[in-house]
């Protein structure tokens, strides 16, 4: 606990640019001073520095390949009626990725409006009712052995592969309904999704000031109220990042949607029937031997990125102005 | 200020996600209707949900486009998951019907009771291949050395057992990759009933299924993802049907049939080993059509390779949870329309049309189906 | 403010307080209730495990049966010809850990080397947009990692690294000796360390962000070089939290499907074991993608699931193993944000 405090501490206390400065300086002056640098050790220094950049410039070459692609291809397939109508029979060329763009947003929708209430007070339960810390009597013990086992079963749950998320949809809703749906996708996605919500949720209300809480008990205000009103509030950005990060990485999702909501070429009839999906339409549009299909398969992949990175900057702009901390992956 | 922006950001977003839902919805008036509850919509509007082989995918994929143009009420969807997947999403009832290239084993026969088999096309599965040099169909191959080289055991392109065969043609000396289904299929079943048939080693130690244990090769999903495969990359061969060789244009060996003859599969060669095994008398619809087969047909201008493909019904159509009336009308005409007016579109796609006696055999198999007892 | 704007929030203040002190029967009733929502959302995830768990466990409970655990983790066969049904999942462990490895191998130092280049290299003009741009590759879906490996890159691979190491080595390591083919065991590696090093890379950074800069300006106060300052201070002290980083890259690949299906080759059975570096292989997940909606008897069915449960052991404990390491970095206690 001391120990994670220095730590903190440590962070805090220094200023990036101010530190930054300082360093250099202290290296000039030991340059100046100390002829200790030998050539050897300037070269392995040289040498690892050019490694660094090497790996920057090969991991952004075919990062970049990859959106230059999907931009090139994807921008020729573009257009009004590629966006709002049903495919055409296969392999013609016509029609269009209408219901999968509307299937990704019900089922994205869905999926939230699941997955986000019950990450966000999951989270809140953690961070409010169940604090980590020491454990003196017996009920506070067994309250904090029951949040440390639903931290544990969150993480556990932020890395079960997606395709096991999958199984479990077809078996609990998909056989029990007897129809592929939106429900079972939907379902599949929050199992996703509230792990990471409750866990950004957590860090973040335990960023409130304790003082805000206190001032809000010292005007006797109950508990539940200083959560939702006082804690949560100031926190509601850091929330909302949350949110929007567990979406842009449901939004990708394929592997347990192949299982749950079969995808169609039809628009969205019933939330107890298959729909279709982008990440899906992808998939089965990618394995078709004509070109027309793969030029619409392009053409899915730039809608999707563009909804996601959309998404995703947003929600880093977000963060950026309110000095939040956003992780790429909730560890 | 900066907060104002930030704000201004996230309502911007979520507006146009919002926004981006309601104009996709509302660009289909269909859709939009269909959004409201079921009293509300358009009287006899239905939807028919299938699954099952990707082989009459192409056919079945024109007939959901041209039937909509007949009936706009009724919205077809089908999806090719393989025939493996059509037959267990058709026994399980997650589907309104399924399709498949095999007919129904005797175990899946026991597990989906009262199914009847309607054959709605007719396929046959080529040896495509991409060898460098050789642009045009044509390589004359015999069963055995299909199933040798589909063993492994058969590893270069210039074997002196396929040379021989192909005197004028000069072959690699590169090795051989071939390319087999990764997923379950009908397309497979025919396949390597074929080989055991024709290798009776092949037969002992592989064997026929929907999908078997490849000793070697690299699999690809569907008959889309084995001929953009064997596109896509040199010294390939794989199996796929017809209709696919003759769309991506893709080259296809000659077969030695049962008379001794290299066949093209064109179909002409097909139909003639469907014509012969209709006229010897098919079983009833709701019988058992294990015993059906139309591979190494006798005919000498007969390509040996074909096969019925199958929709899947259950006979009473009430028995299905998602089923009411209204649609098993509907399901019932489209099918109809499909053996008769919509074998029009066959040809065209490289299918067989159903010769007459099969015709009149499945509109038989459609009159006897019936909504919770009453026929439809 | 203006005067009148007080007035009034006097005025909202005066109803807000009334509305949140309310009287004291309401309020405990009320905390009750809203306590005991919290406890239920957060006694939900116990309800997914175990919702995951038994739908899992029944699923796969008939192939563990009939071939039993050891046997099914152990054998080599996917038969599911009628009569000789046999299943075993050793060759997707096998190709699971296999491609994964391969990511692992090349994503993690470049990664390393990444977060170096952002953390103590780059000025910070350089480094925040090109950790943006990271971030934002970190969410492009893995369908569309798959979609450009199938179409762009394999081609690339094998013409530029593949048929070269066979030209070379081919003849005299047996690793390298089988006619690339583009669809296999490599590609599927090194588009797995594309796929990661985003998600490496940038925890990477926070990580070495996260050490305290007291620790570099010794290193150099003692005339260190840039990289001896790495080495010596900035490693050490976040090396957890990069090894707990390589953890959950690991896992990611692990667990990834779309990709691996569409450029992994699809092998099965005793084939699918890599015996070379430019083997067609198959791992858990793929396997499972591919044949799940295909599977036409129960034991099939079955078996697809125990591959998931395999799969669910492997990455339980892959990702435990590294979320302790890497939570032991990062932790933030109530209250600390003053």
């Amino acid at each position: 606990m001391n120990n994670d405090n220095e730590h903190k501490e440590g962070q805090e206390k220094i200023s990036k640019e101010k530190s930054l400065n300082t360093s250099i300086n202290y290296r000039q002056v030991f340059d100046d001073i100390s002829s200790k640098y030998t050539s050897r050790r300037r070269i392995t220094n040289k040498v690892v520095s050019i490694v660094a950049i090497v790996f920057v410039i090969g991991a952004i070459i075919p990062l970049g390949s990859i959106l230059l692609e999907v931009i090139k291809n994807g921008i020729a397939v573009i257009s009004i009626q590629f966006l709002t109508q049903p495919p055409g029979s296969i392999g013609s060329g016509s029609g269009g990725i209408g219901p999968a763009i509307q299937g990704t947003l019900i089922t994205v929708g869905l999926a939230s409006l699941i997955g986000a209430p019950i990450g966000i007070l999951s989270g809140i339960y953690l961070s409010e009712y169940a604090p980590a810390g020491s454990a003196k009597g017996g009920r506070e013990r067994a309250i904090s052995f029951f949040a440390n086992t639903i931290r544990l079963f969150n993480d556990v749950l932020t890395g079960l592969p997606s395709i096991v998320i999958g199984i479990v949809g077809y078996v609990t809703i998909v056989l029990a309904i007897n129809s592929f749906s939106v429900w079972a996708g939907a379902f599949a996605l929050s199992i996703i999704m509230i792990p990471i919500i409750s866990r950004v949720t957590e860090e973040t209300l335990k960023l409130v000031p304790n003082s805000l809480r206190e001032a809000g008990y010292s005007l006797g205000i109950s508990k539940s109220k200083i959560t939702l009103f006082i804690v949560l509030k100031n926190a509601k950005d850091g929330v909302l990042t949350g949110v929007i990060l567990a979406i842009s990485r449901i939004a990708g999702e394929t592997a347990p949607l192949i299982m749950t909501i079969l995808g169609t070429s039809l628009f969205f009839t019933s939330l107890t029937g298959p729909v279709d999906a982008l990440p899906l339409r992808i998939w089965r549009l990618a394995s078709q031997p004509y070109e027309s299909a793969h030029a619409f398969g392009w053409g899915a992949a730039l809608v999707l990125i563009l909804m996601i990175l959309i998404l995703s900057a947003s929600l880093r702009i977000i963060a950026r102005g309110r000095g939040i901390k956003v992780r790429t992956e909730t560890i | 200020m900066s907060k104002i922006v930030m704000n201004s950001v996230v309502i911007v977003v979520m507006t146009s996600l919002l926004l981006t839902g309601v104009v996709t919805m509302s660009m289909s008036q269909r859709s939009f209707a269909q959004l409201l509850p079921k009293q509300m919509q358009t009287p006899g509007q239905s939807n028919i949900n299938g699954a099952g082989a990707t082989f009459p995918f192409p056919l079945i994929d024109t007939w959901r486009v041209e039937y909509q143009k007949v009936k706009p009420y009724v919205n077809i969807n089908y999806q090719s998951i393989g025939s493996g997947g059509g037959v267990k999403q058709f026994t399980a009832k997650t589907v309104d019907f399924g399709a498949s290239d095999a007919p129904l084993s005797a175990a899946e026969r026991a597990k989906a009771t009262g199914a009847v088999h309607i054959p709605e096309t007719i396929g046959s599965v080529v040896a495509a291949y991409n060898i460098p040099g050789i642009p045009d169909k044509g390589l004359k191959l015999t069963g055995p050395i299909l199933a040798d080289i589909f063993a492994g055991k058969i590893k270069k392109w210039n074997d002196p057992r396929i040379q021989s065969l192909n005197p004028d043609k000069k072959l690699p000396a590169a090795d051989i990759v071939t390319v087999h289904r990764s997923d379950g299929s009908g397309t497979t079943f025919v396949w390597t009933s074929y080989l055991s048939n024709a290798s009776p080693q092949w037969n002992q130690t592989i064997g026929a299924s929907k999908s078997v244990q490849w000793p070697s090769g690299v699999g690809a999903p569907g008959n889309e993802g084995v001929a953009n495969a064997i596109k896509g990359s040199p010294n390939t061969i794989g199996y796929i049907e017809l209709n696919y060789a003759l769309q991506t244009k893709t080259p296809y060996a000659f077969i030695q049939n049962k008379a001794g003859k290299f066949i093209e599969p064109t179909l002409e060669s097909v139909k003639q080993a469907a014509a012969d095994v209709s006229a010897k008398g098919l079983p009833k619809g709701d019988a058992s059509w294990q015993k059906v087969t139309l591979l190494n047909d006798k005919g000498s201008g007969a390509y040996p390779i074909a096969s019925f493909s199958y929709l899947l019904l259950p006979k009473d159509l009430g028995k299905s949870p998602n089923m009411n009336e209204a649609k098993a009308k509907a399901l019932v005409d489209f099918i109809s329309w499909a053996i008769t007016d919509g074998q029009k579109f066959a040809s065209k796609l490289g299918y067989v049309p159903l010769p007459d006696p099969v015709v009149k055999l499945d509109q038989d198999t459609i009159k006897s189906l019936t909504f919770n007892g009453k026929p439809i | 403010m203006t005067s009148g704007s007080v007035h009034i929030n006097t005025d909202i203040k005066e109803k807000v307080s009334s509305f949140l002190v309310g009287d004291r029967k309401r309020r405990k009733i009320g905390d009750k209730l809203f306590h005991g929502l919290v406890i239920g959302t957060a006694a939900y995830t116990l309800l997914i495990i175990v919702i995951v768990v038994v739908s899992v466990g029944l699923g796969s409970a008939k192939i563990f049966s009939y071939e039993g655990f050891i046997g099914f983790v152990t054998g080599t066969n996917w038969n599911a010809v009628e009569g000789r049904e046999s299943y075993g999942a050793l060759p997707y462990i096998i190709g699971t850990l296999m491609s994964s490895g391969i990511a692992l191998l090349i994503g993690v130092p470049m990664s390393i080397g990444i977060a170096f280049f952002l953390s103590e290299m780059a000025p910070s003009r350089l480094s925040s947009p090109l950790s943006f741009v990271i971030e934002l590759l970190a969410a492009v879906p893995s369908i569309i990692y798959g979609l450009w490996a199938l179409f762009v890159f394999r081609f690339l691979i094998k013409d530029w690294i593949e048929t070269p190491l066979y030209n070379t080595l081919g003849p005299y390591i047996p690793f390298f000796n089988q006619a690339p083919f583009g669809l296999d065991v490599f590609t599927a590696g090194i588009v797995l360390a594309i796929m990661i090093i985003p998600i490496v890379s940038s925890i990477s950074r926070d990580v070495m962000r996260a050490v305290p800069n007291t620790q570099r300006e010794a290193a150099y106060s003692l005339g260190a070089t840039r990289w001896e300052t790495a080495r010596i201070a900035v490693f050490p002290y976040g090396k957890s939290g990069l090894l707990g980083a390589s953890i959950l890259g690991f896992g990611r690949a692990v667990g990834e499907t779309m990709l691996v299906t569409l450029i992994i080759g699809n092998a099965i059975g005793p084939a699918a074991i890599p015996t070379t570096l430019f083997s067609q292989s198959q791992t858990l997940s793929s396997l499972i993608a591919n044949e799940f909606n295909e599977a036409s008897s129960d034991l099939q069915l079955s078996a697809l699931i125990g591959l998931g449960a395999v799969l669910l052991l492997l990455t339980m404990i892959i990702n435990v193993v590294a979320r302790l390491m890497v939570s032991k970095m990062v932790k933030v206690s109530p209250g600390d944000r003053e």
